[in-house]
């Protein structure tokens, strides 16, 4: 995560230094932007904070060790089509998932919808894109994880 | 006002009701919801205001000609490329790519790049690669990679086809 304020921090300061003008005309494109989409990113918290709730990793984790692997590959689909968690929570679970015995393919059908598809992030995708596009691009995303899920199936040798 | 708008504050108002009143009256649900919240807004908090910062910053220094020359109508799979090599280096979930994608769109990048970005940003960002590849193995990594990439460029391609084909405009970002 520093990372990321590094760069803005280098980012800021060499901006300053060239033109103070446009480095404060950026902060205000910045702050305006924010502000537009601040609703869309309130909305989403409030469904991630319910939906976290209502499925706990105790949940996932008894979900995804089924013994089915059509079962095991659809519910890490969704769970991850419909959770939201940052990657330092969501690796560490699967490395745990793993030592259990989840199959790569169940792991790796979850962590790649959870990472393209957004279900919750839905109320700021609309807001940039149209309802029409987001569910589009969703689907499309929701397909080429199930593509992958097969793939690391086939070259673990967990199926065929 | 519009209706929605309405709507949205009286939502939001409600769900706040809700999460005073249950830390009030000791409701447990209600209190975990409210922790959820809080713990997921200061995630934010961390990320958001740097990456509109830098969203800022792009805006008034990269000029519209440089973004429509690496990913515009005549940038060929080069666009890709960039696309690709860009978002590996972002931080941040989808929710951070969206508004960097809709800003790099107004400066005049094509539809199939965006959705590629998005895609991308999802995918192959370096550090949580690494992270990734630490906790499953590289094996795991490099297959979801090397089978994802192509996918994405391919369905990028094919969903920014059609939407130019059908006279499709974007949004404001409200």
């Amino acid at each position: 995560m520093y990372y990321l304020h590094i760069v803005t921090l280098l980012a800021l300061v060499i901006s300053l230094l060239v033109n103070r003008k446009k480095t404060l005309k950026a902060a205000r494109i910045a702050l305006k932007r924010f502000l537009a989409i601040l609703p869309a990113f309130l909305i989403m918290l409030i469904l991630v904070s319910v939906v976290l709730f209502l499925l706990p990793d105790k949940l996932i984790t008894q979900y995804l060790g089924s013994e089915n692997i059509l079962t095991g590959v659809l519910c890490g689909s969704l769970f991850g089509s419909i959770t939201l968690m940052p990657g330092f929570i969501a690796f560490p679970l699967c490395g745990i998932l793993l030592k259990k015995g989840v199959l790569y393919m169940v792991l790796s059908a979850f962590t790649t919808t959870l990472m393209m598809v957004g279900v919750l992030s839905f109320p700021i995708e609309k807001a940039y894109f149209g309802t029409k596009v987001t569910i589009l691009r969703n689907s499309l995303s929701f397909l080429t994880a199930l593509v992958v899920a097969v793939m690391t199936g086939v070259f673990f040798g967990e199926i065929f | 006002m519009k209706r929605t708008d309405i709507m949205k504050i009286v939502l939001i108002s409600c769900y706040f009701l809700f999460i005073a009143i249950s830390f009030f009256l000791k409701f447990n649900p209600g209190k975990e919801i409210g922790q959820n919240f809080s713990s997921f807004s200061v995630d934010m908090v961390k990320v958001l205001p740097c990456a509109f910062l830098l969203i800022g910053l792009f805006e008034v220094w990269v000029k519209r000609e440089t973004v429509e020359r690496h990913f515009g109508e005549k940038s060929g799979i080069r666009g890709y490329v960039w696309a690709v090599l860009l978002a590996g280096t972002i931080v941040g979930p989808l929710y951070v790519a969206l508004p960097v994608a809709h800003s790099l769109y107004r400066k005049g990048a094509r539809l199939s790049v965006i959705f590629t970005y998005i895609g991308a940003s999802a995918i192959c960002r370096i550090p949580m690669t690494i992270f990734e590849a630490s906790f499953l193995g590289i094996k795991f990594t490099m297959i979801r990679l090397l089978v994802s990439i192509p996918l994405v460029i391919v369905s990028s391609i094919v969903l920014g086809n059609y939407l130019v084909g059908s006279d499709y405009e974007i949004m404001e970002g409200k």
